[in-house]
């Protein structure tokens, strides 16, 4: 009888106890981040193949510098979720003198991470610092055109611009360094280049040099405090062990390659512990052809090898699937993406009949397409160690052979690749990819005045529409008429066939499972990592 | 012996400046720049940026020019600055050297303690099972990739047994532990590297062991020595061993460019913070000045390697020692 009592008496203090639980697993979501994110606990372990090189925001320009560099610094702006442009330092900002001058009104309580108040006086110095050419910041032509900087008072500041230039909202994202710390120090010497103090949602602790960075977090952050305690960066060179890490727990995220991705994320191991993300990648991979060779000078041509080619083939067997096809340079799913542009979907007798329009035609029957007593015959370069060009080269030979078309395919190493075909322009056609800027502005890409020595325009691409277009798209600061730019470029290019777009492959991340709150949108899943937690009973880290 | 240690000292400085020539020359002879490695093909980096960088580095002068600046500098003990972070070369060196150092003295330590007694087995019982076996073993390890071999044994006694960490030297929670955790941790991460460096080097020592031996074997004073009824355990231990071992120890010196050659490679794999990890992505970003700062410091181990037991040997053998 004793027992049945106890039992009850137990029964019903459990069940007290699931209510509670239940109250306090719900509330989080009734009052909002602060509560689960009062007690910021765990560590998210990330890892990369090299060290973070420089903790400085205008010089770090390799993918761990800048990661860490997102964390301990704050910009005047960033990107949302969508992509949109929102104030992050600056509360917000307006553009006046069409777009000659920025102003920008700054947070108010914001504290750098040694406790001394945020002002104006550190975005001025800045800005004054990147355009000093002894600071050596890759990205000074970026704010190239900037005239004058204007401390109207202590949150308040003005950027005078000799002409106006769009893309400076997304730039002003670079992060802002303390004023206090930096002046009349050499820049890139200075201990705070390795131990560095910032505005941002994670406060420094220690880098040891070839193994790891620890943060923490910034209990302070002017958005809130963020949800996981420390953020730790793991130096792992090989992506065979990283991939063991990751699976044995020692690392808590890696970016998976698509066969990883697809064949060995179904054991016990991985699934247990880890969830799979994929959304597009902000980049594109692309067949450049050099124009100026006369082989592709005519149109007809290029977009008779476009029509060739099946991407959904070369999709599936490079990527496993992993990856949408493309056909423009602006990322699928913003509004600068025009759909309704020429897809060159996979039509080869559309292909054999431009061909045989352009003068092409098989006159010995060896099967080579020949013109003037020359055969349709060339070289496809792109660079080594990149298994995925060189797969889609060995693909697209075959595509394009069918067609009567001879290609050989030339593997060079990165710089050589650079010296010998790019820079002196000496090759035929070249599988490349771009990164997709956030800001659509095209114009290193894509104008004829980047033909010249230190542009990117190497397959001499030459449209006066174009060219008008780009500059008119650097001039507008109205979201949807500047859009409505870059889908008519975006048009233009895809009908004039100077490369033959190919695919956005997808990023896919693998990160373990404790780590609750993840949503992918189109920025990726990082956007939102203060907003990371994991539950009590799941911390791996308890120190 | 004096006269002869200030001589063989004296003599790595010429040997420096020409591997430094060699490495100089061989190192600009491979296509591409440092520039275009790191900014090539970005659109955020204009061609005015790329020029201030070249002239920061000092990379738009000829390559004489370039050596003869960096030689000046070198007989000054500076090294210059590394192109990835501005930091001088000899502090990224010598914050990274510890941890190559530890890594083969360890390694060496396991060689010679493994390695020897199996030549000596090996010779004493010549071409017995275990002589065979022993043979079939070492060489296998010999001939196996480094590389490979520790992916294999990280996969297994890392991934799958989960006996050993599968990366690193000293983790980033043992920042959070005491010193005596710390040196547990630390010695638990060196068991795979250790194993796998030591594996590579095993059958040259061993082998080299079983023929000094067998060898010295042959000799009359060992003829002498079982003639006159000594135990064949001090005969082998008092008088064979003790002169098999004295070409053991030059080998010894030249295991050493050996381990630390490999080290370029196993580092990277084992994620170990070493200096060849450094030398190793020092060339992936055509960083030139750590490049050569690596380089010097592997000859200058390397030469010193040689060295040391060059006087170790004349330490050991009288007939070397008196000889004047």
């Amino acid at each position: 009888m004793v027992k049945t009592k106890k039992n009850i008496y137990r029964s019903k203090r459990s069940l007290l106890f699931i209510k509670a639980v239940i109250f306090f697993l719900l509330a989080p979501s009734f009052l909002g981040f602060s509560l689960t994110n009062s007690s910021p606990r765990d560590a998210y372990v990330a890892a990369g193949i090299g060290d973070a090189r420089i903790l400085i925001p205008f010089l770090a320009d390799d993918a761990s510098s800048s990661s860490i560099c997102k964390l301990v610094y704050n910009g005047l702006t960033k990107v949302d979720k969508d992509l949109n442009i929102v104030g992050d330092l600056a509360e917000r900002w307006d553009v006046a003198e069409e777009g000659r001058l920025i102003t920008f009104y700054l947070q108010k309580d914001v504290k750098w991470h040694d406790g001394t108040p945020f002002t104006s006086g550190d975005v001025k110095f800045t800005f004054e610092t990147i355009l000093d050419p002894r600071s050596g910041c890759p990205y000074i032509s970026n704010y190239a055109d900037i005239e004058e900087i204007i401390l109207v008072d202590e949150f308040t500041i003005r950027f005078r611009y000799s002409k106006p230039y769009t893309p400076a909202l997304l730039k002003f994202g670079m992060g802002i360094i303390p004023e206090h710390l930096f002046r009349d120090r050499d820049i890139r010497t200075s201990s705070f280049a390795r131990a560095p103090i910032g505005t941002g949602s994670y406060k420094f602790v220690r880098w040891e040099s070839g193994q790891y960075i620890i943060l923490e977090a910034n209990l302070d952050y002017f958005e809130h405090a963020p949800g996981i305690k420390r953020y730790v960066y793991r130096v792992i060179p090989d992506q065979a062990v990283e991939f063991l890490e990751l699976v044995s727990g020692g690392i808590d995220s890696m970016s998976l390659t698509p066969y990883q991705f697809r064949y060995r994320s179904e054991t016990h191991d991985f699934t247990s512990r880890l969830e799979k993300y994929s959304y597009l990648a902000h980049s594109y991979t692309y067949i450049g052809y050099n124009l100026k060779d006369p082989m592709f000078s005519d149109g007809r041509v290029r977009r008779a090898l476009s029509y060739a080619v099946d991407k959904k083939e070369i999709i599936d067997a490079v990527l496993l699937g992993l990856g949408e096809s493309c056909t423009g340079p602006f990322l699928r799913g913003t509004p600068n993406y025009n759909e309704s542009a020429a897809a060159y979907d996979h039509n080869p007798a559309k292909a054999a009949k431009l061909l045989k329009q352009a003068g092409w035609v098989d006159v010995d029957g060896d099967g080579i397409l020949e013109k003037d007593g020359v055969e349709f015959r060339f070289t496809v370069a792109t660079n080594q160690g990149n298994q995925v060009r060189e797969d889609i080269a060995t693909i697209i030979q075959s595509q394009w052979a069918k067609l009567g078309v001879k290609v050989d395919i030339s593997v060079v190493a990165w710089s050589a690749f650079l010296d010998q075909f790019i820079d002196k322009k000496k090759f035929q056609a070249v599988i490349l990819g771009w990164n997709i800027p956030i800001d659509p502005d095209s114009y290193s890409v894509w104008h004829s005045e980047s033909m010249e020595k230190g542009g990117l325009n190497f397959i001499s691409y030459s449209d006066h529409k174009v060219d008008v277009l780009i500059e008119q798209g650097r001039r507008e600061f109205d979201p949807s008429k500047r859009s409505e730019i870059y889908r008519t470029i975006h048009k233009q290019i895809a009908k004039d066939a100077p490369y033959t777009f190919l695919f956005f492959s997808y990023a896919t991340p693998a990160v373990n499972k404790r780590f609750k709150g993840i949503k992918t949108a189109p920025a990726g899943i990082a956007y939102n990592f203060i907003d990371w937690y994991v539950p009590e009973d799941e911390v791996k880290y308890q120190f | 012996m004096k006269n002869y240690i200030i001589k063989r000292l004296l003599f790595i400085i010429p040997m420096l400046v020409g591997i430094s020539c060699i490495l100089f020359v061989v190192m600009h002879l491979a296509p591409g720049d440092p520039t275009s490695m790191r900014y090539g093909l970005n659109p955020e980096v204009s061609e005015s940026a790329r020029a201030n960088f070249n002239r920061m580095y000092d990379l738009d002068k000829p390559i004489p020019v370039q050596y003869w600046r960096w030689i000046k500098r070198f007989f000054t003990m500076d090294f210059g600055k590394s192109m990835i972070d501005d930091r001088p070369v000899i502090e990224k060196i010598m914050t990274r050297l510890p941890a190559t150092i530890l890594l083969q003295a360890v390694s060496l330590l396991v060689v010679f303690c493994i390695a020897i007694p199996i030549g000596v087995i090996s010779a004493v019982k010549r071409n017995s099972l275990f002589d065979r076996v022993m043979t079939i073993v070492v060489f296998i390890g010999y001939a196996a990739p480094a590389f490979w071999l520790a992916l294999v044994l990280i996969f297994l006694f890392g991934f799958k047994m989960q006996l050993f960490p599968v990366s690193g030297m000293t983790p980033w929670y043992t920042a959070y532990l005491d010193e005596g955790a710390k040196i547990k941790d630390l010695l638990w991460h060196l068991v795979l590297p250790v194993t796998v460096t030591a594996i590579g080097s095993l059958a040259s020592l061993s082998r080299y062991s079983r023929s000094s031996m067998i060898e010295v074997m042959g000799e009359n004073y060992v003829l002498t020595a079982r003639a006159k009824g000594l135990p064949e355990k001090r005969v082998i231990l008092n008088h064979v061993l003790r002169n098999a071992l004295l070409p053991i120890v030059t080998v010894l010196g030249l295991t050493l460019p050996v381990l630390i050659s490999g080290s370029f490679i196993l580092e990277t794999i084992f994620a170990w913070p070493g200096m060849g990890r450094l030398g190793y992505e020092a060339i992936m970003n055509y960083d030139y000045p750590v490049v050569m700062g690596v380089g010097v410091i592997a000859t200058v181990l390397t030469l010193l390697g040689i060295f040391l037991s060059d006087i170790t040997y004349a330490l050991v053998d009288p007939r070397i020692r008196f000889n004047k």
